[in-house]
């Protein structure tokens, strides 16, 4: 820091930028009286309001389901079976509050025991709209990657949280899970997808024993052949280990974008 | 003794101290998930009820969480003072809260404030579950805690300021730019404390120098802090940085505060290393500890007595405990930050920020807040200034400031700068002595020692802004 320290101040036009071209944290927005201008505090509104939307926006199967055909069709891989179902969280301010009823079926939810690979299951999670706009293309890309693969319908689920995966594949009788779920909304990204996988997946796995990529947000986060090659490639590993979580990170091999 | 009592008609009956407790608390999602909220709001007034007649030295006698399996409740019980708890010894819980208003009433500080070592968190915690906000607010702003190391905190009519300046990545420029925003609208008073994106050793010990060096050229009268895990500063140390606070998360049980890889030894030794550099000029207070509802339970380390869940306002209490044990310079509750399922709203936000605040003081804490929110729960920019304001008016230590209320690294939203400079203006309120002092060396204050509007060529701001070009 010396050197930049005794460096001295450029002739900027507006020394100001020097602030604002260090971080992208809001710094020099200026004041009205104690407080910010009124531009200053709309875009701050405008961010928060984004995000407030994201998590409030109500899941649309009919959006997933469209986009899905469209990029599985695009992608010549054959269409797929979506199936719904919701947690035990009957609406959102419940699902907020109570994430034990966001992480189990709804009572008398009936799945067929069909026996796979692999379960996919796309979950609104606290972003809706990063499912809308992400989850299909993402599928997709997964699907191309794991062609010896035996999977499951795929489930779309209201209300979910990460562990709500483990009860979809335990009932569909699948040996892993992957759930892309939509991540808590910041100011600046309000549609980023999360992708998380669990071996052996049944009701009382634990983060540990899951592996995550998230971030999944193109063209500003991580793009879907990315995040589809990781999640493939620990996929592949967990299948050899037979397990998932910390010990596949410690002992996998490097995984790109990881 | 039997605790029962009927509301409406109902009678309800109260087992053990854990379930009064928790029944007594105002409502929040937190104790909702736990499993030990009230289930009728006639029933939380019941409890209410009770526990406004238990005499407060029933908490001397019997445990929320056992004292032979949990080394908070023994630190608590082993270092409490007989002499202390004197003036209060009779007194119940309802009648504790009487007291404590009528000297607030009164402005009988010294009263108040030499409570503090005869206090239990239980004490507090259930004298809060009988308050008001208002309640909380007047007491609250006739405890005087007053702490220092190179600033004094904690003075009448002063409201501090944590800079944080946060980067993603931890970028020298990045986070020196915000501590420049921030020193430039009169914030950084309390502490420059920087949450680092990392807890790699060489990164903390990297940041530590710079803030160190900011510090240190412009000769500003604060301390810095990197808040990193107890046992990475303890390697900063080793190494000879420049650590004027030992910081760290701790939570009101044994098996929590496990969960944060801490132990009461572990925090000893830290304390002791940073007390060796002697870097205070005005105190020796060396230590900054922060804590929110909602942490035990979070890590699965919140049950009491009998395996029952405790609710989270009493788990926060004994948080205090533990910090008041190091003679912290700075402890704050972080309010909102870990989401709706332990503070769903505004209201519950706000309550349990004042909540945190009398606890803190009343055990002899220079408390502050971290006022704030994620983008799940119900609160907004309209709650975190209400609560800004009530803390303003209950004389909290300090507020923690981030660049245009948004931190970039850690993804919620707390205060801004300018939202210090309003609390400070609509209440009254001025920095820190030694730090106003700093200003007006600076220039940044005008007549009315307002903080300034800068123009970019004024000479403090050309200072300043050369600390952040590349």
């Amino acid at each position: 820091m010396s050197s930049a320290l005794d460096r001295p101040l450029p002739a900027d036009p507006d020394p100001w930028a020097v602030l604002r071209g260090a971080t992208r944290a809001r710094v020099a927005l200026g004041r009205a009286g104690d407080a910010l201008p009124t531009a200053r505090e709309l875009e701050f509104r405008a961010a928060h309001a984004a995000a407030r939307d994201a998590v409030h926006q109500p899941l649309d199967p009919g959006v997933v389901r469209a986009a899905l055909d469209s990029a599985l069709g695009a992608a010549q891989l054959p269409g797929a079976e979506l199936v719904e179902v919701h947690s035990a969280a009957p609406d959102r301010a419940t699902y907020l509050q109570r994430p034990d009823l966001g992480r189990q079926l709804a009572p008398g939810t009936a799945l067929p025991r069909v026996g796979a690979d692999l379960a996919v299951v796309i979950a609104d999670g606290l972003s809706p709209r990063a499912v809308h706009e992400h989850a299909a293309g993402l599928t997709t890309a997964l699907l191309q990657r794991l062609p010896g693969w035996a999977v499951a319908p795929l489930v779309l689920a209201h209300q979910a949280r990460v562990a709500l995966g483990d009860a979809v594949a335990a009932a569909l009788g699948a040996r892993a899970v992957v759930v892309l779920v939509g991540e808590r909304p910041g100011l600046s990204s309000a549609d980023s997808l999360g992708v998380y996988l669990t071996w052996d997946p049944r009701p009382g796995r634990v983060d540990s024993e899951r592996n995550c990529v998230s971030n999944v947000r193109p063209p500003h986060g991580l793009g879907y052949a990315q995040a589809a090659d990781t999640v493939a490639a620990l996929l592949g590993a967990a299948r050899s280990l037979g397990a998932s979580g910390v010990v596949l990170k410690d002992e996998g091999p490097a995984l790109p974008g990881s | 003794m039997r605790r029962r009592r009927t509301v409406g008609g109902h009678t309800h009956e109260f087992p053990t101290l854990v379930e009064l407790m928790a029944k007594a608390t105002p409502a929040r999602s937190g104790d909702v998930l736990a499993g030990c909220a009230a289930e009728s709001a006639a029933e939380r007034v019941a409890a209410q009820t009770v526990l406004a007649d238990l005499p407060l030295a029933t908490f001397l006698d019997e445990q929320v969480v056992g004292y032979d399996e949990d080394d908070v409740t023994r630190l608590v019980l082993d270092t409490h003072e007989r002499a202390a708890f004197s003036p209060i010894a009779s007194l119940t819980v309802g009648e504790f809260r009487d007291r404590l208003l009528a000297w607030a009433a009164a402005g009988d500080e010294a009263a108040i404030s030499g409570l503090a070592r005869g206090l239990t968190p239980e004490m507090v915690a259930a004298t809060a579950k009988l308050m008001r906000n208002a309640d909380l607010v007047a007491v609250g702003r006739r405890t005087r805690v007053v702490t220092g190391l190179r600033s004094t905190l904690g003075l009448a009519g002063r409201l501090a300021s944590r800079l944080q300046p946060n980067h993603p990545t931890d970028d020298p420029l990045g986070v020196t730019a915000a501590i420049v925003d921030g020193l430039l609208s009169g914030c950084g008073d309390a502490v420059i404390g920087v949450n680092p994106a990392t807890d790699s050793p060489a990164r903390t010990i990297a940041l530590l120098e710079l803030v160190d060096e900011i510090i240190d050229r412009y000769a500003i009268p604060t301390q810095s802090c990197v808040l990193a895990h107890v046992t990475t500063t303890l390697r900063a140390l080793e190494a000879g940085a420049p650590v004027d606070l030992v910081f760290q998360s701790v939570a009101g049980t044994q098996e929590a505060n496990r969960g944060f890889g801490v132990t009461l030894d572990l925090l000893a030794e830290a304390r002791a290393g940073a007390l060796e550099l002697g870097r205070g000029t005005v105190g020796s207070n060396v230590t900054y500890f922060e804590t929110g509802q909602g942490s035990a339970l979070s890590a699965d380390a919140h049950r009491g007595v009998g395996g029952r869940p405790v609710d989270q306002q009493t788990l926060e209490a004994r948080a205090y405990a533990v910090a008041r044990h190091f003679a912290p310079l700075l402890v704050n509750t972080v309010v909102g930050f870990i989401g709706p399922e332990y503070l769903y709203d505004g209201k519950q936000v706000i309550r349990a920020g004042l909540e945190d605040h009398f606890c803190g003081k009343l055990l002899g804490l220079p408390m502050g807040v971290d006022v704030c929110y994620t983008n799940h729960a119900e609160v907004d920019g309209d709650d975190t200034d209400s609560l800004m304001l009530l803390l303003g008016a209950a004389g909290a230590t300090f507020l923690i400031a981030v660049p245009g209320a948004d931190d970039v690294m850690l993804h919620y939203q707390s205060l801004s700068f300018s939202d210090v400079l309003t609390a400070r203006s609509v209440l009254g309120l001025r920095p820190a002595p030694e730090f106003e002092a700093w200003l007006a060396r600076m220039d940044l204050l005008d007549d009315a020692g307002r903080v300034r509007e800068l123009s970019a060529d004024a000479p403090a701001a050309r200072a300043l802004l050369a600390a952040a070009s590349a």
